[in-house]
């Protein structure tokens, strides 16, 4: 059984989502992903850290990020973590078209949950936010002759 | 710098090509870029050629909406032209096509709006 991981860890700067994004393009692309799986992948992981930042750390760049990758068999986990100020009501803060700021769209969860097969939010007010994101590899055909 | 911006202007219309990724870093760029001119010279049409960018989440589809949403007032519009197909996916999940108009290429966006 194919096993992997990888941590991540950085600075709570805007900069670093696209190397965020990166990390999963590059493990996507290892797992043979199909171009669409990879693209999706991406703006799941973008809005997961991008939240840390912008909500979770109040866009106060002297924080730390954790994004961890986990692949076992079949399954590719991703968790984003902060240890910002939470979320206080997480039901209100995953409905579509919420958000504290004009500007967005509150689409973030809404596109994390249309790409991944399994999304999990926990937050504690002043502790922090863990956004768990399952997606479940499809097993490559085999040919039998 | 992960987006470039190439900025031209014609009469009252701002044409703005992307070229990169839109995310909550990028972002900015496009709002100040947009927003200098509304205020400085007083564009009211900005036509937006996605042709180049590679990459776009909900901070990037939320500077579109906040120019949408100041152009509006004003009695201005925003158009988005050369939408690549993976992008454009993005967009449609958002809602974001039943407010803002599509065009193939920036000289179908300058055509519609000119009065015939």
């Amino acid at each position: 059984m194919k096993t992997n991981q990888l941590n991540l860890t950085f600075s709570s700067i805007a900069e670093n989502v696209s190397i965020a994004r990166l990390l999963i393009a590059s493990v996507g692309a290892q797992l043979d992903l199909p171009l669409n799986d990879l693209e999706e992948l991406k703006v799941a992981v973008s809005e997961a850290v991008s939240n840390a930042i912008i909500h979770g750390y109040q866009n106060n760049p002297g924080h730390i990020v954790y994004l961890d990758l986990n692949i076992t068999g079949d399954r590719l986990k991703i968790v984003v973590k902060d240890e910002g100020c939470g979320i206080t009501d997480i039901d209100q803060a995953m409905q579509p078209a919420f958000s504290t700021d004009p500007e967005r769209m509150g689409l973030g969860f809404v596109f994390m949950q249309s790409f991944m097969d399994e999304l999990q939010v926990d937050s504690k007010l002043e502790v922090g936010t863990t956004v768990t994101m399952i997606k479940h590899l499809k097993q490559t055909p085999i040919v039998s002759h | 710098m992960v987006l470039k911006l190439d900025k031209k202007i014609e009469r009252l219309t701002l044409l703005l090509r992307l070229d990169g990724e839109l995310d909550m870093n990028t972002a900015s760029l496009v709002r100040q870029a947009i927003d200098v001119e509304i205020e400085k010279r007083g564009i009211r049409s900005v036509i937006l050629n996605l042709q180049d960018v590679r990459f776009v989440d909900s901070s990037g589809l939320g500077v579109i909406i906040g120019r949408y949403k100041k152009l509006l007032p004003l009695g201005g519009n925003i158009k988005i032209t050369n939408v690549p197909p993976h992008i454009y996916k993005i967009m449609e999940l958002s809602g974001l096509p039943k407010i803002i108009n599509f065009y193939a290429d920036e000289a179908h966006a300058y055509e519609e709006g000119r009065g015939a």
